[in-house]
C-alpha cells in the first residue's frame, strides 16, 4: 500500500511498490486521462507533473514516491479546463485523435510554468512527446498562443 | 437500452453503466421502434434525431480517428438540414443496428480516405429529406402549403403570416411522415456550414482527459488481459507452464487464444502483463523461423527481372523503346516494412455469455468488427453487438479485426465477465499488418532531344490483397499495387503520358502479414516514379519541373497542383544560401497532390527540412481547417517513414519492438508546412492519405540537389549523406 498525493488528494493506493505510477493512476486511482503509449519513457503520452516537473509516469514506480510529492494529472491541471494551454489548444484545434494530447498538454504546461515566454529552441527541447497524427506545428503554435495570452 | 449504447458521447460513464447493467433488456431494439415508444427523442430519419430542446443529433456511420470525418459529415448533414450548428451533436449507430435495419447507414468502413468522398451524397440527402419532413410537419400544423414555408437555423417560418416554430417542436410529427421521394441538394457555392473552417465537434474532451478511448473503457466487474502471440508469424504455442504464474498477484486465469497466442487475465492490466512476462512459454516457431530481411531482399531482387508479371499500365512497346534508346537510364529502389504504430495500442473489450456477445472497441470498420464478433463468439448476428469507441489513431491498422477476435476468444473462456484485452507496445510492433515491402527497377529511354520515349517500371514485392483479402485478387493480380500508376481515370491515375510504357508487378509474398498502411501503395509508388523522374530530367539535362511539364500536357489537374507547389516553394527563383529544393506530384485516393521541399544537408550529412509547400485538389473541401490539419499531419507520417522507420526481420520475427528503435519524427525536426487547397469543384476526393505520398519524394529530390546523392533505399537513416 502506497500513499500518493494526486490532484490535491492524498490517496491510499493498493498496488505493488514496483507498479509504474502510470498504471496506479489508471487502474487503482481510476484516472484514465493519462495514457499508455510505450511503457519505456519514449512517447510521453503518460506525462504528469510531480512537484511541477513533467515526468513520464510509465518510468517511475509507486514505491519510489513519497506521500508529500504533489502529483498532477491532466484531470487536475485546471478544475474548469481553462489552463492557458487548454484554451489555446481549443482555439487552434490542436488535437486530431487526441490520444497523445494529455501528455502534450502536461509537457507544455510544465514548460510554460518555467519559461513563460519560451523560444522555439526551448519548445524543441521540452516537447519531445510523440504524436502519430502529426500535430507538432499546432502544438508549437498553441504554446506560443498560450504564452502570449 | 437503446442509444445509451453510444459510449462515445459525453454521457459515456452514465451510458456505459446503463449498457453494462442493462444487458437483459436486449440490444436488438432499433432506434425507430424505441423512438415510437417514446423512449427516445424523435428520429426524423436514420441520419437525424431532433430533441425537444432543438438539439440535433447527427448519426455518423464512419469512425473518427483524428481525421475530422465526424465533423465533416455532420457539417454536410447540417447544411442540407438547415440546422442551427451551435445545437448540433452526434452519435454512432451500432453495426448490429445497421444489420438489423437493412444497412440503412450503408458502409461503416473508414479507410482509403473514403469517409466523406464515398458518403457525401447519401448523408446530404438524409439531411435534406429530414428538413423537408420537418417543414412539412410545421406546414401541416398551420394548414398551409409547405412550399410557403422556409427553414433556416433549425427554425421554420411561414413567410406570409410570419408564424414560426422550431425543429424540436415539430420533430415528433415529422417522424411520422412519409419520407420525400425526391430531394434536391444545394450547390456547393451556397454552402454556409459545409465548406467552412468550423470547430470540430470532438475537441473539448480531448483536452481534459475525459475522452474515453478503447484502452480507457471501464465496465462493472471487468477484468484485464495481456496477450503474447507467437513472435514468429505462422508459429504456434508448443507448451507453457501456467502453474508458475497462477499465484501471482491478481491473476485469474491463463488462457490459450487460438493455436498461436496466450493471454493472462488479471484484476489489473499491469498485473496481467507482469504475470505474462513471467510465464514460461515454448513456441513452435513454424516454417518461417529462418526468414530474415536478407532472404526477403533476395526474394524480391529475383522478381525485378522475372519473366512473369501482372500488368498495371501499358502503352506502345516499352521494351523496344528502351532497346533503341539514345540514352538508357536505370535505377533500382526499395521500400521497407513499416508498422502503423498507432499511439493507442490495439485493444478490445468483450463480454460473452451463453446467450450473447458484446464487444466495445476502437475500430475503423464497425461492420468488420461485428462480423468478427459473430464468427468468434459462435452466436448468430442478432445475439451480437459492437459498440464503437474513439480511436487513438487508426492509419489503416484498425480496419483489421485480429484483436477483436482475440478479445472474444478470451471472453468466451470467462463467461459472464467483461474482459478488456490491451496489447503492449511490443505486441503491437511485433504483430502489425505492415506496409508491404517492395522494390522497383526503373528503366527509362530518352531520345536524342532528351524526351522520355519509354519507361518500364517493374515492381517486385508484396501484395496487400494477397495477405488481407485474397478473394479480391483479380485472376491473381492485385490492383491495389498500382495506386498512382493507373491509366487515366478518377482514381489513382498516372500523371504522365509516355508513348511506350510498361508498369508491371512480380508478386513476391514473404510470410510477414501486409496491410493497408496510411497512404498504402501510393507511398512507395510516388517515391519510385517521382525520384526517377528527377533522375531522368538530370540525364536529359532538363529542369525537373520543365521535364515533367512536357509529359503532363494531357493531365491538367496533376499539373495544376504541381505548378502551385512549385510556385509556392519558389521554384526557379534563387534559394537562400545552403537551401536546396525538390518537387513532386501524384494522384491517389481521388485527389491530386504535389509538394515542394526546402532542405539543407551539412558537411556531416545531417539533414534539415526547413519548409514544405503542399498543394491539394480534393475536388471539394468540407472543412478547410481539417483538410489543412490532414495535410500537415501527413508530412509527419510520411517524413517519419522516410527518415527512420523500418521493421526488419530476423529469425522470422520483427526486430523493432518499441519507439526507441522505431522512432517517429519529433517536434524539433518538424518543418513548416504551408498548405494550398485548390478544390476544382467537379469531383470528390479524399484528404487523409494522398499527401503522405508526396512527403518523401519532394525531400529526396531536394537532398539530391543538395548532395548529388540519390537515396534509393529507405529509410534515409541508413544512407550516408556526408560530402565525398
Amino acid at each position: 500500500m502506497a500513499k500518493l498525493t494526486v490532484n490535491g488528494k492524498t490517496i491510499d493506493v493498493d498496488a505493488a511498490p514496483d507498479t509504474p505510477l502510470l498504471w496506479a493512476i489508471r487502474e487503482q486511482i481510476g484516472l484514465t486521462g493519462t495514457k499508455y503509449g510505450c511503457g519505456v519513457g519514449q512517447c510521453g503520452s503518460c506525462t504528469v507533473h510531480i512537484d511541477g516537473e513533467a515526468v513520464r509516469s510509465c518510468s517511475i514506480t509507486v514505491g519510489s514516491l513519497k506521500a508529500d510529492q504533489k502529483i498532477v494529472t491532466i484531470e487536475g491541471l485546471s478544475p474548469t479546463h481553462s489552463h492557458p494551454i487548454q484554451k489555446a489548444w481549443l482555439e487552434l484545434e490542436v488535437p486530431q485523435c487526441g490520444y497523445c494530447q494529455s501528455g502534450m498538454i502536461m509537457a507544455a504546461a510544465a514548460l510554460l510554468a518555467k519559461k513563460p515566454k519560451p523560444t522555439d529552441a526551448d519548445i524543441d527541447e521540452a516537447m519531445t512527446n510523440i504524436c502519430r497524427c502529426g500535430t507538432y506545428n499546432r502544438v508549437r503554435a498553441g504554446i506560443k498562443l498560450a504564452a502570449n495570452a | 437500452m437503446t442509444h445509451a449504447l453510444d459510449v462515445s458521447r459525453r454521457t459515456f460513464l452514465k451510458s456505459s453503466a446503463v449498457a453494462a447493467g442493462g444487458f437483459t433488456l436486449g440490444f436488438s431494439v432499433p432506434f425507430g421502434e424505441a423512438a415510437a415508444q417514446g423512449v427516445l427523442p424523435p428520429e426524423v430519419n436514420a441520419w437525424v434525431v431532433v430533441k425537444p430542446d432543438d438539439t440535433v443529433i447527427v448519426r455518423i456511420a464512419r469512425s473518427e480517428m483524428g481525421q475530422g470525418t465526424l465533423t465533416g459529415l455532420a457539417q454536410l448533414v447540417a447544411e442540407e438540414l438547415e440546422a442551427d450548428w451551435s445545437k448540433v451533436t452526434w452519435e454512432y449507430p451500432t453495426p448490429g443496428q445497421n444489420v438489423a435495419r437493412n444497412r440503412v447507414w450503408k458502409n461503416f468502413s473508414t479507410g482509403g480516405s473514403r469517409g466523406i468522398r464515398e458518403s457525401h451524397q447519401y448523408v446530404r440527402e438524409g439531411g435534406a429529406a429530414a428538413r423537408m419532413m420537418l417543414v412539412q410537419a410545421a406546414a401541416n400544423e398551420w394548414g398551409v402549403p409547405a412550399a410557403d414555408c422556409k427553414a433556416a437555423r433549425s427554425t421554420i417560418t411561414h413567410t406570409a403570416s410570419g408564424r414560426s416554430t422550431t425543429y424540436g417542436k415539430v420533430a415528433a410529427a415529422a417522424a411520422k411522415l412519409e419520407p420525400p421521394k425526391e430531394v434536391k441538394l444545394k450547390d456547393a457555392k451556397d454552402w454556409a456550414i459545409a465548406g467552412k473552417p468550423l470547430k470540430r465537434l470532438d475537441t473539448v474532451d480531448k483536452l481534459s482527459g475525459k475522452q474515453v478511448y478503447g484502452a480507457d473503457l471501464k465496465l462493472p466487474g471487468m477484468l484485464n488481459a495481456a496477450i503474447k502471440d507467437c513472435p514468429v508469424f505462422g508459429g504456434k504455442v508448443a507448451s507453457f507452464d501456467a502453474a508458475k504464474i497462477e499465484k501471482m498477484p491478481g491473476v485469474r486465469k491463463v488462457v490459450k487464444v487460438g493455436e498461436s497466442a496466450l493471454a493472462v487475465v488479471a484484476d489489473t492490466w499491469w498485473q496481467a502483463k507482469t504475470a505474462l512476462d513471467a510465464l514460461p512459454i515454448v513456441w513452435d516457431e513454424g516454417p518461417h523461423a529462418k526468414v530474415s530481411s536478407e532472404t526477403i531482399a533476395a526474394m524480391l531482387k529475383e522478381g525485378l527481372d522475372a519473366e512473369q508479371a501482372y500488368i498495371g499500365n501499358k502503352a506502345g512497346d516499352a521494351k523496344a523503346a528502351i532497346a533503341s534508346a539514345a540514352k538508357k537510364v536505370e535505377a533500382t529502389y526499395s521500400y521497407p516494412y513499416q508498422n502503423h504504430a498507432c499511439m493507442e495500442p490495439m485493444n478490445a473489450t468483450a463480454l460473452w455469455t451463453a446467450e450473447k456477445c458484446e464487444v466495445w472497441c476502437p475500430t475503423q470498420n464497425g461492420e468488420a468488427a461485428f462480423a468478427a464478433t459473430v464468427e468468434a463468439s459462435g452466436h448468430p448476428a442478432p445475439k451480437c453487438e459492437v459498440y464503437k469507441l474513439h480511436l487513438g489513431g487508426g492509419f489503416g491498422r484498425r480496419g483489421m479485426t485480429d484483436y477483436v477476435r482475440q478479445a472474444v476468444a478470451i471472453a468466451k473462456q470467462m463467461p459472464g465477465t467483461p474482459v478488456k484485452l490491451l496489447w503492449s507496445r511490443e505486441e503491437d510492433m511485433l504483430h502489425g499488418r505492415y506496409h508491404p515491402i517492395t522494390m522497383a527497377k526503373m528503366t527509362g529511354a530518352l531520345d536524342a532531344q532528351g524526351n522520355l520515349v519509354g519507361l518500364h517500371m517493374r515492381i517486385s514485392g508484396q501484395s496487400i490483397l494477397a495477405s488481407v483479402n485474397p478473394q479480391a485478387l483479380q485472376q491473381g493480380r492485385d490492383p491495389v499495387t498500382f495506386q498512382g500508376l493507373n491509366p487515366s481515370g478518377p482514381e489513382a491515375s498516372f500523371g504522365y503520358t509516355i508513348p511506350n510504357l510498361l508498369i508491371d508487378h512480380a508478386m513476391r509474398n514473404p510470410h510477414v502479414p501486409a496491410g493497408f498502411w496510411r497512404g498504402v501503395n501510393l507511398n512507395h509508388n510516388a517515391i519510385y516514379v517521382e525520384c526517377f523522374m528527377d533522375e531522368l530530367a538530370q540525364a536529359a539535362g532538363v529542369d525537373p519541373l520543365e521535364f515533367r511539364r512536357r509529359l503532363m500536357k494531357s493531365h491538367p489537374k496533376h499539373l495544376a497542383v504541381l505548378e502551385a507547389a512549385a510556385k509556392g516553394i519558389g521554384w526557379g527563383t534563387p534559394a537562400p544560401s545552403g537551401i536546396h529544393r525538390g518537387l513532386c506530384q501524384t494522384m491517389g485516393f481521388g485527389s491530386y497532390v504535389a509538394a515542394g521541399a526546402e532542405v539543407s544537408v551539412d558537411a556531416k550529412g545531417a539533414i534539415k527540412i526547413h519548409r514544405i509547400v503542399a498543394a491539394t485538389n480534393p475536388g471539394h473541401v468540407v472543412n478547410p481547417d481539417q483538410v489543412a490539419a490532414q495535410v500537415e499531419g501527413s508530412f509527419v507520417y510520411g517524413l517519419s517513414a522516410m527518415l527512420y522507420q523500418e521493421c526488419t526481420v530476423k529469425n522470422g520475427r520483427i526486430v523493432e519492438e518499441n519507439f526507441d528503435t522505431y522512432p517517429p519524427l519529433r517536434m524539433d525536426e518538424m518543418p513548416k508546412v504551408e498548405s494550398i487547397l485548390m478544390p476544382s469543384g467537379d469531383f470528390w476526393g479524399g484528404g487523409g492519405e494522398p499527401t503522405i505520398a508526396v512527403a518523401a519524394p519532394a525531400v529526396l529530390n531536394a537532398i539530391f540537389a543538395a548532395t548529388g546523392k540519390r537515396v534509393r533505399s529507405l529509410p534515409l537513416k541508413n544512407a550516408d549523406l556526408r560530402r565525398a
